[in-house]
Protein backbone atom coordinates (compact mmCIF):
# COMPACT_ATOMS: atom_id res chain seq x y z
CA UNK A 1 0.00 0.00 0.00
CA UNK A 2 1.31 2.82 -0.71
CA UNK A 3 0.95 6.31 1.82
CA UNK A 4 0.93 9.93 0.68
CA UNK A 5 3.28 12.18 2.83
CA UNK A 6 1.01 12.96 5.39
CA UNK A 7 0.03 8.92 6.25
CA UNK A 8 3.44 8.37 6.08
CA UNK A 9 4.23 10.92 9.04
CA UNK A 10 1.07 10.24 10.75
CA UNK A 11 2.02 6.44 10.99
CA UNK A 12 5.74 6.94 11.85
CA UNK A 13 4.18 9.57 14.75
CA UNK A 14 2.05 6.32 16.13
CA UNK A 15 5.03 4.23 15.97
CA UNK A 16 7.27 6.69 17.49
CA UNK A 17 4.66 6.54 20.37
CA UNK A 18 4.42 2.97 21.12
CA UNK A 19 8.03 1.84 20.82
CA UNK A 20 9.56 5.42 22.82
CA UNK A 21 6.63 4.06 25.82
CA UNK A 22 8.05 0.36 25.26
CA UNK A 23 11.36 1.26 25.49
CA UNK A 24 11.85 3.96 28.45
CA UNK A 25 9.57 2.00 30.78
CA UNK A 26 11.57 -1.29 29.59
CA UNK A 27 15.07 0.70 30.64
CA UNK A 28 13.15 1.89 33.79
CA UNK A 29 12.07 -1.57 34.71
CA UNK A 30 15.11 -3.09 34.48
CA UNK A 31 16.51 -0.81 36.78
CA UNK A 32 15.50 -3.38 39.51
CA UNK A 33 17.45 -5.82 38.13
CA UNK A 34 19.80 -7.85 41.12
CA UNK A 35 17.07 -5.43 43.27
CA UNK A 36 14.06 -7.10 43.25
CA UNK A 37 12.36 -8.23 46.17
CA UNK A 38 12.93 -11.79 46.06
CA UNK A 39 14.81 -13.49 43.38
CA UNK A 40 11.71 -14.80 41.79
CA UNK A 41 10.18 -11.85 41.06
CA UNK A 42 13.65 -9.76 40.34
CA UNK A 43 13.75 -12.77 37.50
CA UNK A 44 9.96 -12.33 36.03
CA UNK A 45 10.53 -8.44 36.36
CA UNK A 46 13.47 -8.11 34.20
CA UNK A 47 12.24 -10.80 31.89
CA UNK A 48 9.21 -8.50 31.27
CA UNK A 49 11.39 -5.49 31.13
CA UNK A 50 13.34 -7.24 28.38
CA UNK A 51 10.46 -8.45 26.33
CA UNK A 52 9.25 -4.52 26.18
CA UNK A 53 12.68 -3.59 24.87
CA UNK A 54 12.31 -6.48 22.85
CA UNK A 55 8.81 -5.15 21.31
CA UNK A 56 10.35 -1.82 20.45
CA UNK A 57 13.00 -2.61 18.68
CA UNK A 58 10.84 -4.54 16.41
CA UNK A 59 8.77 -1.30 15.73
CA UNK A 60 11.83 0.46 15.06
CA UNK A 61 12.63 -1.79 12.63
CA UNK A 62 9.01 -0.91 10.84
CA UNK A 63 10.40 2.14 10.92
CA UNK A 64 13.49 1.71 9.66
CA UNK A 65 11.36 -0.03 6.37
CA UNK A 66 9.46 3.18 6.21
CA UNK A 67 12.93 5.21 5.68
CA UNK A 68 13.67 5.98 9.86
CA UNK A 69 17.28 4.85 10.76
CA UNK A 70 17.95 1.61 11.77
CA UNK A 71 16.93 0.67 15.40
CA UNK A 72 19.91 1.23 17.04
CA UNK A 73 20.70 4.81 16.04
CA UNK A 74 16.87 5.35 16.80
CA UNK A 75 16.99 4.51 20.48
CA UNK A 76 20.50 5.81 21.48
CA UNK A 77 21.57 8.91 19.68
CA UNK A 78 18.08 10.56 19.41
CA UNK A 79 17.63 13.89 21.50
CA UNK A 80 15.15 14.40 23.90
CA UNK A 81 12.78 16.44 22.19
CA UNK A 82 12.71 13.59 19.45
CA UNK A 83 11.36 11.04 21.95
CA UNK A 84 7.39 10.74 21.94
CA UNK A 85 6.92 8.62 25.16
CA UNK A 86 4.36 9.59 27.63
CA UNK A 87 5.59 11.41 30.64
CA UNK A 88 4.30 7.98 32.75
CA UNK A 89 7.12 6.06 31.85
CA UNK A 90 10.13 8.94 32.24
CA UNK A 91 9.27 8.91 35.84
CA UNK A 92 11.92 7.46 38.32
CA UNK A 93 11.41 3.27 39.35
CA UNK A 94 10.14 4.93 43.34
CA UNK A 95 9.61 2.15 45.47
CA UNK A 96 8.45 -1.07 44.47
CA UNK A 97 4.82 0.16 44.94
CA UNK A 98 5.34 2.68 42.46
CA UNK A 99 6.78 0.64 39.64
CA UNK A 100 3.86 -2.10 40.39
CA UNK A 101 1.25 0.57 39.99
CA UNK A 102 2.86 2.20 36.69
CA UNK A 103 3.21 -1.23 35.10
CA UNK A 104 -0.17 -2.54 35.97
CA UNK A 105 -1.48 1.30 34.36
CA UNK A 106 0.56 1.04 31.61
CA UNK A 107 0.47 -2.74 30.66
CA UNK A 108 -3.45 -2.16 30.62
CA UNK A 109 -3.05 0.66 28.04
CA UNK A 110 -0.51 -1.19 25.76
CA UNK A 111 -2.79 -4.57 26.46
CA UNK A 112 -5.95 -2.51 24.80
CA UNK A 113 -3.44 -0.42 22.36
CA UNK A 114 -2.61 -3.91 20.79
CA UNK A 115 -5.71 -5.36 20.83
CA UNK A 116 -7.16 -2.60 18.65
CA UNK A 117 -4.06 -2.46 16.20
CA UNK A 118 -4.59 -5.97 16.01
CA UNK A 119 -7.40 -5.24 13.13
CA UNK A 120 -5.08 -2.22 11.91
CA UNK A 121 -5.17 -1.69 7.97
CA UNK A 122 -1.46 -1.07 8.25
CA UNK A 123 0.05 -4.68 8.09
CA UNK A 124 3.30 -4.47 9.69
CA UNK A 125 1.56 -3.36 13.22
CA UNK A 126 -1.22 -5.82 13.00
CA UNK A 127 1.10 -8.80 12.19
CA UNK A 128 3.35 -7.33 15.04
CA UNK A 129 0.02 -6.67 17.56
CA UNK A 130 -0.73 -10.55 17.12
CA UNK A 131 2.99 -11.77 17.58
CA UNK A 132 3.12 -10.13 20.97
CA UNK A 133 -0.49 -11.00 22.45
CA UNK A 134 1.28 -13.80 24.66
CA UNK A 135 4.02 -11.81 26.01
CA UNK A 136 1.11 -8.87 27.01
CA UNK A 137 -1.06 -11.22 28.17
CA UNK A 138 1.77 -12.27 31.03
CA UNK A 139 2.40 -9.04 31.73
CA UNK A 140 -1.07 -8.21 32.56
CA UNK A 141 -1.12 -11.33 34.40
CA UNK A 142 1.74 -10.66 36.39
CA UNK A 143 0.38 -7.25 37.47
CA UNK A 144 -2.80 -7.74 38.26
CA UNK A 145 -1.92 -10.35 40.59
CA UNK A 146 0.23 -8.26 42.39
CA UNK A 147 -2.38 -5.64 42.71
CA UNK A 148 -5.05 -7.85 43.86
CA UNK A 149 -2.48 -9.67 45.98
CA UNK A 150 -0.78 -6.25 47.47
CA UNK A 151 -4.07 -4.38 47.54
CA UNK A 152 -5.84 -6.94 49.77
CA UNK A 153 -2.53 -8.25 52.22
CA UNK A 154 -2.63 -6.02 54.92
CA UNK A 155 -3.68 -2.58 56.02
CA UNK A 156 0.08 -1.14 55.52
CA UNK A 157 -0.05 -2.68 51.80
CA UNK A 158 -3.61 -1.63 51.09
CA UNK A 159 -3.16 2.12 51.93
CA UNK A 160 0.20 2.10 50.12
CA UNK A 161 -1.14 0.52 46.74
CA UNK A 162 -4.48 3.44 47.34
CA UNK A 163 -2.04 6.44 47.77
CA UNK A 164 0.61 5.02 45.05
CA UNK A 165 -2.32 5.08 42.88
CA UNK A 166 -3.43 8.27 43.73
CA UNK A 167 -0.15 9.55 43.07
CA UNK A 168 -0.02 8.20 39.43
CA UNK A 169 -3.08 8.27 37.98
CA UNK A 170 -2.73 12.01 36.46
CA UNK A 171 0.82 10.43 35.18
CA UNK A 172 -1.36 7.65 33.67
CA UNK A 173 -3.92 9.37 32.03
CA UNK A 174 -0.99 11.35 29.74
CA UNK A 175 -0.53 8.31 28.06
CA UNK A 176 -3.58 9.07 26.10
CA UNK A 177 -2.50 12.59 25.21
CA UNK A 178 -4.64 13.02 21.72
CA UNK A 179 -3.04 12.98 18.46
CA UNK A 180 -2.65 15.49 15.98
CA UNK A 181 -2.58 12.40 13.29
CA UNK A 182 -6.10 11.40 14.89
CA UNK A 183 -7.87 12.35 12.10
CA UNK A 184 -5.99 10.70 9.49
CA UNK A 185 -5.14 7.62 11.27
CA UNK A 186 -8.91 7.16 11.86
CA UNK A 187 -9.34 7.45 8.21
CA UNK A 188 -7.22 4.95 7.15
CA UNK A 189 -8.31 2.52 9.82
CA UNK A 190 -4.92 2.61 11.33
CA UNK A 191 -5.76 3.07 14.32
CA UNK A 192 -8.78 4.18 16.43
CA UNK A 193 -7.46 6.77 18.53
CA UNK A 194 -6.34 8.24 22.32
CA UNK A 195 -10.17 8.32 23.22
CA UNK A 196 -11.49 5.08 22.33
CA UNK A 197 -8.18 3.76 23.80
CA UNK A 198 -8.78 5.26 27.47
CA UNK A 199 -12.33 4.22 27.59
CA UNK A 200 -10.83 0.26 26.70
CA UNK A 201 -8.55 1.20 29.63
CA UNK A 202 -10.96 2.15 31.77
CA UNK A 203 -13.35 -0.69 31.37
CA UNK A 204 -10.77 -2.88 32.09
CA UNK A 205 -8.37 -1.50 34.97
CA UNK A 206 -12.36 -0.24 36.94
CA UNK A 207 -13.68 -3.84 37.58
CA UNK A 208 -9.88 -4.93 38.85
CA UNK A 209 -9.66 -2.17 41.37
CA UNK A 210 -12.84 -2.88 41.97
CA UNK A 211 -11.97 -6.47 43.05
CA UNK A 212 -9.07 -5.28 44.58
CA UNK A 213 -10.58 -3.09 47.08
CA UNK A 214 -8.70 0.36 45.33
CA UNK A 215 -10.84 2.81 43.41
CA UNK A 216 -9.65 5.37 40.95
CA UNK A 217 -9.28 9.06 41.85
CA UNK A 218 -12.57 11.15 41.05
CA UNK A 219 -12.61 12.51 37.89
CA UNK A 220 -13.16 16.32 38.74
CA UNK A 221 -9.54 15.65 39.71
CA UNK A 222 -8.45 14.34 36.69
CA UNK A 223 -5.37 16.50 35.15
CA UNK A 224 -3.43 14.58 32.70
CA UNK A 225 0.24 15.12 32.44
CA UNK A 226 0.21 15.78 28.61
CA UNK A 227 3.52 17.30 26.58
CA UNK A 228 5.21 14.04 26.25
CA UNK A 229 3.71 12.77 22.97
CA UNK A 230 5.09 16.37 21.48
CA UNK A 231 8.83 16.27 22.86
CA UNK A 232 7.97 17.88 25.49
CA UNK A 233 9.76 16.26 28.82
CA UNK A 234 10.41 15.99 32.59
CA UNK A 235 13.93 16.09 33.69
CA UNK A 236 13.56 12.58 34.51
CA UNK A 237 14.22 11.78 30.52
CA UNK A 238 17.38 13.45 29.55
CA UNK A 239 18.75 11.78 32.76
CA UNK A 240 17.94 8.54 31.76
CA UNK A 241 18.87 9.17 28.19
CA UNK A 242 22.66 9.84 29.18
CA UNK A 243 22.53 6.66 31.52
CA UNK A 244 21.11 4.79 29.08
CA UNK A 245 22.90 5.78 25.48
CA UNK A 246 26.12 6.30 27.50
CA UNK A 247 28.41 2.64 26.49
CA UNK A 248 26.61 2.92 23.10
CA UNK A 249 27.97 6.64 22.75
CA UNK A 250 31.96 5.72 23.30
CA UNK A 251 31.81 4.03 20.14
CA UNK A 252 28.24 4.24 18.05
CA UNK A 253 30.14 2.19 15.22
CA UNK A 254 30.96 -0.89 17.49
CA UNK A 255 29.83 -3.95 16.28
CA UNK A 256 28.01 -6.06 19.37
CA UNK B 1 22.36 2.13 52.97
CA UNK B 2 26.04 2.57 51.57
CA UNK B 3 26.91 0.01 48.64
CA UNK B 4 29.50 -0.39 45.96
CA UNK B 5 26.33 -1.06 43.46
CA UNK B 6 25.54 2.86 42.12
CA UNK B 7 21.87 1.58 41.61
CA UNK B 8 21.56 0.63 45.41
CA UNK B 9 23.06 4.25 46.74
CA UNK B 10 20.67 5.79 43.61
CA UNK B 11 17.62 3.82 45.59
CA UNK B 12 18.45 5.86 49.02
CA UNK B 13 17.17 3.02 51.17
CA UNK B 14 16.73 3.46 54.71
CA UNK B 15 19.31 2.37 57.25
CA UNK B 16 16.86 -1.49 58.46
CA UNK B 17 17.72 -1.23 62.72
CA UNK B 18 14.98 -4.09 63.01
CA UNK B 19 17.20 -6.57 60.63
CA UNK B 20 17.72 -8.73 64.09
CA UNK B 21 13.92 -9.40 64.89
CA UNK B 22 12.04 -12.22 63.86
CA UNK B 23 9.87 -12.05 60.87
CA UNK B 24 5.88 -11.69 61.41
CA UNK B 25 4.10 -14.85 60.11
CA UNK B 26 2.85 -13.19 56.41
CA UNK B 27 6.53 -11.79 55.76
CA UNK B 28 7.78 -15.94 55.84
CA UNK B 29 6.62 -16.81 52.32
CA UNK B 30 6.04 -20.19 51.43
CA UNK B 31 7.84 -22.31 49.13
CA UNK B 32 5.80 -24.28 46.41
CA UNK B 33 6.90 -27.25 44.29
CA UNK B 34 6.37 -26.70 40.59
CA UNK B 35 5.88 -29.32 37.81
CA UNK B 36 5.86 -28.50 34.07
CA UNK B 37 3.95 -29.80 31.50
CA UNK B 38 5.87 -29.90 28.02
CA UNK B 39 2.87 -30.83 25.89
CA UNK B 40 -0.97 -31.01 26.45
CA UNK B 41 -1.42 -35.08 27.37
CA UNK B 42 1.76 -35.91 28.63
CA UNK B 43 2.68 -35.96 32.57
CA UNK B 44 3.76 -33.32 34.55
CA UNK B 45 7.69 -33.16 35.61
CA UNK B 46 9.12 -31.68 38.90
CA UNK B 47 11.55 -29.07 38.35
CA UNK B 48 12.03 -27.35 41.31
CA UNK B 49 10.27 -24.35 43.61
CA UNK B 50 9.23 -20.80 43.82
CA UNK B 51 8.60 -18.89 46.75
CA UNK B 52 5.15 -17.22 46.77
CA UNK B 53 2.74 -16.02 49.21
CA UNK B 54 -0.10 -16.88 47.28
CA UNK B 55 -0.80 -19.90 44.34
CA UNK B 56 -1.82 -17.06 42.09
CA UNK B 57 1.23 -15.32 42.44
CA UNK B 58 3.45 -19.02 42.51
CA UNK B 59 2.03 -19.80 39.22
CA UNK B 60 3.25 -15.70 37.82
CA UNK B 61 6.74 -16.55 39.30
CA UNK B 62 7.38 -20.06 37.93
CA UNK B 63 6.36 -19.01 34.46
CA UNK B 64 8.94 -16.82 34.14
CA UNK B 65 11.51 -19.27 36.34
CA UNK B 66 10.79 -22.80 34.72
CA UNK B 67 8.77 -22.29 31.53
CA UNK B 68 10.46 -19.34 29.85
CA UNK B 69 13.21 -21.20 27.91
CA UNK B 70 11.18 -24.19 26.81
CA UNK B 71 8.14 -25.55 25.28
CA UNK B 72 5.71 -25.46 27.76
CA UNK B 73 1.92 -26.63 27.70
CA UNK B 74 0.80 -25.95 31.30
CA UNK B 75 2.16 -25.73 35.35
CA UNK B 76 1.13 -27.10 38.47
CA UNK B 77 1.94 -25.35 42.04
CA UNK B 78 1.53 -27.50 44.97
CA UNK B 79 2.53 -26.34 48.49
CA UNK B 80 5.66 -28.21 49.41
CA UNK B 81 3.79 -28.84 53.04
CA UNK B 82 1.19 -30.41 51.07
CA UNK B 83 3.75 -32.77 50.16
CA UNK B 84 4.49 -36.07 52.00
CA UNK B 85 7.17 -37.60 51.53
CA UNK B 86 8.86 -41.38 52.68
CA UNK B 87 11.86 -41.11 54.65
CA UNK B 88 15.42 -41.30 53.79
CA UNK B 89 16.13 -43.69 56.89
CA UNK B 90 13.63 -46.26 54.98
CA UNK B 91 15.66 -46.24 51.51
CA UNK B 92 15.88 -49.95 52.17
CA UNK B 93 12.25 -50.53 51.09
CA UNK B 94 13.42 -50.16 47.81
CA UNK B 95 15.73 -52.45 47.57
CA UNK B 96 14.80 -56.03 46.17
CA UNK B 97 16.90 -59.64 47.26
CA UNK B 98 18.82 -60.34 44.04
CA UNK B 99 16.73 -63.67 43.69
CA UNK B 100 13.63 -61.42 43.07
CA UNK B 101 15.38 -59.58 39.87
CA UNK B 102 12.39 -60.90 37.76
CA UNK B 103 10.39 -57.85 39.98
CA UNK B 104 12.73 -55.70 37.92
CA UNK B 105 11.61 -54.50 34.27
CA UNK B 106 15.13 -54.74 33.52
CA UNK B 107 14.92 -57.91 33.59
CA UNK B 108 12.61 -58.68 30.83
CA UNK B 109 14.58 -59.17 27.33
CA UNK B 110 12.45 -58.95 24.78
CA UNK B 111 13.23 -56.14 22.37
CA UNK B 112 15.28 -59.12 20.58
CA UNK B 113 12.34 -61.19 19.93
CA UNK B 114 10.55 -58.13 18.90
CA UNK B 115 13.29 -56.80 16.56
CA UNK B 116 13.36 -60.38 14.99
CA UNK B 117 9.54 -60.22 14.19
CA UNK B 118 9.41 -56.78 12.76
CA UNK B 119 12.48 -58.10 10.51
CA UNK B 120 10.78 -61.38 9.67
CA UNK B 121 7.30 -59.16 8.68
CA UNK B 122 8.77 -56.29 7.09
CA UNK B 123 7.72 -54.08 9.81
CA UNK B 124 9.60 -50.77 10.46
CA UNK B 125 10.81 -49.98 13.77
CA UNK B 126 8.97 -46.50 14.69
CA UNK B 127 11.71 -45.47 16.80
CA UNK B 128 13.86 -45.63 13.45
CA UNK B 129 11.32 -44.24 11.35
CA UNK B 130 11.25 -41.15 13.65
CA UNK B 131 14.68 -40.89 13.20
CA UNK B 132 14.76 -40.95 9.32
CA UNK B 133 11.95 -38.36 9.51
CA UNK B 134 13.84 -36.04 11.46
CA UNK B 135 16.89 -36.87 9.54
CA UNK B 136 15.21 -35.67 6.13
CA UNK B 137 13.60 -32.17 7.94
Amino acid sequence: MNYNKQQAAAIKDLLYKIADDQLIIGHRNSEWTGLGPILEEDIAFSSIAQDKIGQSQHIYGILHTLGEKDPDTIAFTRGVKEFKCCHFVEYPIGEYDFSLMRNFLFNHAEAARFDMLSGSSFEPIQKLAKKYRGEIKYHTMHSDTWIKQLARATDESHNRMQKVLNDSFNLALGIFEESEHYGVLHEMKVFEGENSLKSKWLETIIPIFESALLKIPGQDSWKPSLGGRKGLHTGYLPALLDEMCEVFKIDPKAEW
Amino acid sequence: MKSHDPRINRLKLPENDKINEILHEPENWETYEVFHQKKRGEQHIHVGIVHAPTPELALILAKEQYARRRQTANLWVVKSSNVFATAYDDTDIFENVPEKTYREASDYYCMDKIRKYQQEHGIEDRKEQRRKSKEKK
